[in-house]
């Protein structure tokens, strides 16, 4: 009977803890969407559930001729995937090197990359600057993308190279016997056995040019070349209060399809981090 | 091809020869790698000449006369230019060298040298891995590596608005900027506050975050709780929204004239409004709670993964031990967890001591205080970009720049060198 009681004491506490977490994580979730839909342009006035809801903000920021949101939403896209193209690519090769073959340089090699990963690069973000403007990369996605590229190998070459070690040599070697090359054991042989980490680093570099705020603000220039980030801080310390239903929406376009695709993807992201990063 | 020699001192003419790349590889009658040597070696010297030139004179002198169009950055830049390529060209003087010498050696020692085809596969099989490794490691070189030269460089300077080219020529200044830093009242004052809110809110944001993941995780893998599924779901979502977002958002919530956090919740409990966004107390309150908001369920996903990992035959064995439901706790899911996820909350805390967005994108490092050049809740990293944006200080901003990498890379050396795997032969 007592053990009963304890059990019951012990759950609704804890239910009572989860209950509390929730209404912490999800008001500012609701808040968000209700402003969006509140009719007119500030807050003053509105509650979280809207008397009269209205679309318009919606309506507007897919206005071309109203707002550049769609060109912007659309210039994160390409960043974000051709970030991710070269980042896979890149990744893929350096830690395949690192893993398979023994070469001079290569300790220092990994010491470099394991101290760069933890140096956030925008901490040399004059340099950054004037490199770009000396380019003529200043003001283009290009430059962006190759920084964004640039900052991303060290992490995820380490990440990469710690699933390879796993991949057994034997395949490759016996491989190796039967008269494969050095490209075609890469691309039909390990490659199709690393996909699951592939599977990361291409989410996590995908991902990585939408929690960028300080690179992209430096290097883009004008508002037609702005990514979402970039973007919506603008709209946001522009006129504080002014447009913030439409920033409401806004921010409910960008936040509804990342946070599926990365509920979706949770379990891979969780496993290769824990696989690769925390090995030891 | 009979390239037998018994001559003693093949591998010392070689190597003077070789003095001229690809004149000692010719001595050894590989007419086509001397030939291929030779001919990289004047194309480097044509094509890079002016540039090292130009450049080596440019990083010494920063410039000697405006009138001319010196640009004291831009010089700068082409030197370090300059050095990035004499470094390649000169490992592949020494590569040139050593392969004139190791193969002279050969001849000494009366084996025969490699033929073409054999040298060819050699090339190929020693040479793939920089061959696949070049691109990225090229791209590293210009956007990483670049960039950090560039600001070591720059913190012995003094471009700030002041010195600033066009118009201005930068002079090196040894460690002024140091000096400065260090000497100057609202300097000191203003480093001294910052880098001590910068460790306070490590600190506060950091553990509060962990150890609300950890507890949250303990708390949902309950065997008998109901709903596992939907609830990590929920504790997921903050990691799931994009960090710009709610940041932002809550910037909304927390505004003084129409925030949320004023008008309904505080308004709810008939607390008057607090000042969020202009008392610097005020500010870094919230902002720590947003970071436990953001940075929890990273945390909470990591310890859920290990927790599901532990045996359940530990726990029964403590039972039949009589151990209670706390000691349990204490003696077995504590030091696992923290065991295995002790790397990861590490790169948290070196996360947040530059966790540049949260701060910017709440208030602007904000509000503003007097008798200082930061704001109420700047920490370095934030700082050195006002510094760099908005009052053009690049030389202090350059020297701060190096104080703070000096120290995260003191944690995260000490960090890893206590990781297995830093110590596994192999993985290194």
């Amino acid at each position: 009977m007592n053990m009963k009681r304890q059990k019951l004491i012990r759950l609704t506490l804890s239910y009572a803890a989860i209950g509390i977490m929730f209404a912490i994580i999800l008001y500012p979730v609701a808040w968000i969407i209700g402003s969006s839909f509140n009719p007119g342009q500030s807050l003053s006035g509105s509650s979280i559930i809207p008397k009269n809801a209205t679309l318009a903000h919606y309506k507007e920021l897919f206005d071309l001729e109203q707002s550049d949101y769609l060109l912007w939403y659309w210039n994160s896209i390409k960043v974000s995937l051709s970030t991710m193209a070269l980042t896979v690519l890149l990744v893929s090769l350096t830690a395949y090197s690192f893993s398979r073959y023994r070469f001079a340089g290569r300790k220092n090699g990994l010491m470099t990359f394991l101290i760069l990963q933890m140096i956030p690069n925008f901490a040399a973000l004059i340099a950054i600057f004037v490199l770009a403007l000396l380019t003529d990369l200043l003001d283009t996605h290009i430059g962006l993308i190759l920084v964004y590229v640039g900052g991303q190998i060290p992490m995820n070459t380490w990440l990469m190279k710690g699933y390879l070690d796993t991949i057994p040599k034997e395949l490759d070697e016996s491989a190796k016997m039967d008269g494969a090359g050095h490209l075609r054991i890469f691309f039909q042989i390990v490659m199709p056995l690393a996909k699951p980490i592939i599977a990361v680093v291409a989410l996590f570099s995908f991902i990585a040019p939408f929690a960028d705020f300080i690179i992209a603000s430096i290097l883009l220039r004008s508002e037609k070349m702005y990514t979402l980030p970039v973007a919506l801080y603008d709209m946001v310390a522009k006129q504080f209060g002014a447009e913030f239903t439409t920033f409401a929406a806004g921010s409910v376009l960008i936040a509804v399809p990342i946070a599926l695709l990365f509920l979706f993807f949770q379990k891979y992201f969780v496993s290769g981090l824990t696989a690769g990063g925390t090995k030891g | 091809m009979e390239r037998q020699s018994y001559q003693k001192n093949t591998r010392k003419t070689a190597l003077a020869l070789s003095l001229i790349p690809g004149l000692g590889q010719m001595y050894h009658r590989q007419f086509l790698k001397g030939g291929f040597f030779l001919i990289m070696t004047a194309a480097f010297i044509l094509v890079f000449r002016d540039l090292i030139g130009y450049g080596l004179w440019g990083i010494t002198t920063l410039g000697t006369d405006i009138s001319y169009g010196d640009h004291s950055i831009f010089l700068m830049v082409y030197g370090i230019l300059a050095i990035i390529v004499s470094i390649f060209g000169i490992g592949f003087y020494l590569f040139n060298l050593r392969d004139a010498y190791k193969n002279g050696e050969k001849r000494d020692r009366g084996e025969k040298l490699s033929t073409i085809r054999e040298q060819y596969r050699n090339l190929v099989d020693n040479g793939f891995p920089y061959l696949i490794m070049s691109p990225g490691f090229l791209l590293l070189v210009f956007v990483v590596i670049f960039p950090i030269i560039f600001v070591i460089l720059l913190a012995f300077t003094n471009y700030d608005l002041y010195h600033s080219p066009p118009a201005k020529l930068v002079d090196w200044v040894g460690i002024q900027n140091f000096v400065d830093i260090f000497k100057i009242d609202i300097w000191r004052e203003t480093f001294i506050t910052v880098l001590a809110w910068t460790l306070v809110w490590t600190f506060g944001a950091t553990t509060l975050q962990v150890a609300l993941g950890v507890f949250l995780a303990i708390l949902v893998n309950q065997k008998d709780l109901k709903g596992k599924a939907i609830i990590r779901t929920v504790f997921i979502l903050p990691w799931a929204i994009p960090a710009f977002v709610s940041i932002l958002v809550f910037a909304g919530m927390f505004n003084e004239s129409f925030g949320t956090i004023n008008r309904d919740i505080l308004g709810f409990f008939g607390i008057e409004g607090l000042p969020w966004m202009t008392e610097p107390m005020y500010t870094r309150i919230a902002l720590i709670g947003i970071q436990a908001w953001l940075g929890f369920p990273f945390i909470f996903a990591m310890t859920t993964g290990v927790l599901q990992s532990i045996p359940d035959e530990l726990y029964e064995a403590a039972t039949v031990d009589g151990a209670s439901a706390f000691q349990k706790f204490k003696n077995i899911t504590l030091p696992l967890v923290l065991f295995a996820t002790a790397p990861i909350i590490i790169t948290q805390y070196t996360f947040n001591f530059n966790n540049f967005n949260v701060i910017y994108l709440f208030n602007g490092g904000g509000p503003a205080l007097t008798g200082q050049n930061a704001g109420g809740t700047d920490i370095l990293i934030s700082w050195i970009y006002s510094l760099t944006m908005t009052s053009a200080q690049y030389s202090k901003a350059a020297a701060i720049t190096l104080l703070l990498s000096i120290i995260v890379i003191t944690v995260a050396i000490w960090q890893f060198k206590r990781t297995k795997s830093f110590q596994e032969e192999d993985m290194m």
